[in-house]
């Protein structure tokens, strides 16, 4: 395509100038048009002819830079002619006068300090806000869930019965899968630093009551967070740009009481079943890792088992799980309700969703901890 | 066979296009001819998107041949491929501009990949075909999300036609655009095509547009074409479909 260069001759005498444009005006050319027509020299006060019969092929920014050199020319020039003009090319040169504005300010650049500054502002009043939407939203719920249990019969009874089958029977084998590890790899480590003073029996103690406590309950609900919030955040996101969010409000329906309470019963219902199934798993996978690396026989491990452990211990767990499974569930649902646009931004709440309710589910473990610390259990 | 085809943009032949068990298109042919505006009207869910997909090499058909510009789409090359880049455009229904680039940028992006020009020019470049499709030399600055529905298609419109391609592929151009700006996509269209000698492969719904723009215009129905000619025969044609969708109600308007 870049076969002929273009370019423009030049000659002429006294108050007279005739240019000749001759090869391919493409916009592969485009640096060489542009050199021609900024080497062009000024006509101020001369007869001007242009001869085009040698433009072999064009484009349209071809034909831009000839109208641009049409109206250099006809800035100074007495008069401008335009000789052999193609009759196509003539009219896309005249069309052009449509389109001949002067460009934009570009939008002002501001400095790199200046730049991060404004970011932390920005950022720190969308926190702000987010805190404080998230809260009234929790508030919101709550009004509705009250409303939910006056009214019981308006609740959708076969959508949390979708949910449950969602998040918590498809997620029973990741959970399992993950606790039965995590337990056999607390029992594999006790075992080898109690070893040292031969303690190993006390390794069955730190399998109990760390994984009843604190692990069986908080890898259930970090699983469940970026599984099941994720996909509460995605599918009403998708929802929201779909407009079906708008279309549910326009029927009459409250989307939180459609959307968002079937999904918060739902994982508030299962969190406690699944960490159940979390915690005889992790068990399961330290009975059968101290069989193997203590020689500790299945009988020999449930007897120290309930030796060391207080009910107390697991109710910890258990009283946990109901709490994070509505974090979970609620920021979800936020996230999800807050997507405005596009799809790219139902990616950016996804996200936001899982690291936020990991997040709340730590801080409210912590908090926890520090109750359960003060009453004695 | 050459010198027949040289003087067809686009020869399909035999096409069959389906997904899992739903046949979309059933021995499909179809010429477009140079420096013409087809249009290629049909039903909702009659497979004109798909017919637009296939050819440009997004959809592998099931069976049967599609040439465009004398090159077999099922043998050609990765590097033919990227070539066919500049030489066609093709503007998706809502634009399909990249939503991390701004206007300008996303115009930009075939002249980046095709050549080596200065900011400036690019620039340059940019404002004119902005104009070109109605749209504010600003624009060029902001970000696709900050944009209308048909804003959007004008900037796709815009980079679509950034290098002058010799075959442009319109995916309902029109709806979505108020009358005045449709009217005004129809008279950009018809404008470079005659300025340009481009062929255009047009999917629409808007009988406006029909009139105003296309050489000639193709009936997709139950898989396949069932007459293409100039827009005053094809209304002529004797089919339920073609009757009903020309010489409906809204049809008749126009007639008048």
């Amino acid at each position: 395509m870049t076969a002929v260069k273009p370019e423009i001759g030049l000659s002429g005498s006294a108050g007279k100038m005739a240019l000749s444009l001759t090869g391919d005006w493409f916009i592969s050319n485009a640096p060489r048009m542009d050199k021609c027509l900024k080497s062009t020299p000024s006509p101020a006060g001369k007869d001007v002819t242009i001869d085009a019969s040698a433009i072999t092929a064009f484009d349209t920014f071809g034909a831009w830079l000839i109208f641009r050199l049409l109206k250099q020319m006809e800035a100074g020039a007495k008069s401008v002619s335009v000789i052999k003009l193609n009759p196509q090319l003539q009219r896309l040169v005249k069309s052009m006068s449509a389109h001949d504005v002067s460009p934009p300010a570009k939008p002002i650049e501001v400095g790199f300090v200046e730049k991060r500054l404004k970011a932390l502002g920005w950022l720190t009043a969308a926190m702000c806000s987010h805190y404080g939407q998230l809260f009234a939203f929790i508030g919101f719920v709550l009004v509705r869930s009250i409303k939910a249990l006056r009214h019981p019969k308006q609740f959708r009874l076969t959508s949390l019965v979708f949910h449950l089958e969602e998040v918590g029977f498809n997620a029973l084998f990741i959970v399992g899968l993950v606790s039965f590890l995590i337990g056999a790899v607390i029992v594999n480590q006790g075992a080898i630093q109690l070893r040292q003073f031969g303690a190993e029996i006390f390794t069955v103690d730190l399998l109990a009551i760390s994984h009843l406590r604190e692990m069986g309950v908080l890898l259930t609900a970090i699983l469940i967070a970026g599984r099941s919030g994720s996909a509460f955040t995605a599918e009403i996101g998708s929802m929201k740009i779909r407009e079906e969010v708008d279309a549910l409000q326009v029927i009459g329906l409250n989307p939180v009481d459609v959307l968002v309470l079937p999904r918060l019963m739902a994982l508030i219902f299962i969190m406690p079943i699944l960490t159940f199934f979390a915690d005889l798993m992790g068990i399961l996978g330290g009975a059968l890792m101290a069989w193997n690396m203590l020689d500790l026989s299945f009988e020999a491990f449930f007897t120290r088992f309930r030796d060391a452990t207080l009910m107390t211990t697991f109710y910890i767990g258990m009283i946990k799980a109901p709490f994070f499974g509505a974090i979970i569930a609620i920021n979800g649902c936020y996230e999800g309700l807050s997507v405005t646009g596009s799809a790219e931004n139902v990616g950016q709440h996804t996200t936001r969703s899982v690291v936020q309710s990991i997040f709340m589910v730590i801080v409210l473990d912590a908090l926890f901890a520090m109750f359960f610390t003060a009453v004695d259990w | 066979m050459k010198s027949v085809a040289n003087n067809i943009a686009i020869r399909i032949r035999g096409l069959m296009t389906g997904f899992d068990d739903h046949i979309v298109h059933n021995n499909l042919d179809l010429d477009v001819y140079k420096g013409e505006i087809l249009g290629v009207v049909g039903g909702s869910g009659s497979g004109k998107s798909v017919l637009l997909k296939a050819i440009i090499g997004l959809i592998v058909p099931r069976a049967g041949t599609i040439e465009v510009l004398d090159q077999d789409m099922s043998k050609i090359s990765l590097e033919k491929q990227g070539e066919f880049g500049s030489r066609w455009g093709v503007l998706f229904q809502d634009g399909a501009l990249f939503s991390s680039l701004t206007v300008g940028e996303n115009i930009q992006v075939p002249i980046r990949e095709n050549m080596k020009l200065s900011r400036e020019i690019m620039d340059e470049v940019t404002f004119l075909k902005l104009s070109f499709v109605g749209l504010k030399p600003e624009v060029a600055f902001k970000y696709p999300s900050d944009l209308s529905g048909g804003m959007r298609k004008r900037a796709g419109l815009a980079r679509a036609l950034v290098l002058d391609p010799e075959l442009l592929f319109l995916d309902e151009p029109t709806a979505g655009l108020d009358p005045i700006g449709a009217a005004r996509f129809d008279a950009l269209i018809r404008e470079l095509k005659e300025a340009l000698g481009l062929t255009v492969f047009l999917v629409t719904h808007d009988l406006d547009t029909l009139h105003a723009v296309c050489d000639r215009v193709a009936v997709l129905y139950d898989g396949r074409i069932v007459v293409a000619g100039p827009l005053k025969d094809v209304k002529r044609f004797d089919h339920p479909w073609v009757q009903d969708y020309f010489n409906g109600p809204r049809g008749r308007v126009l007639a008048d």
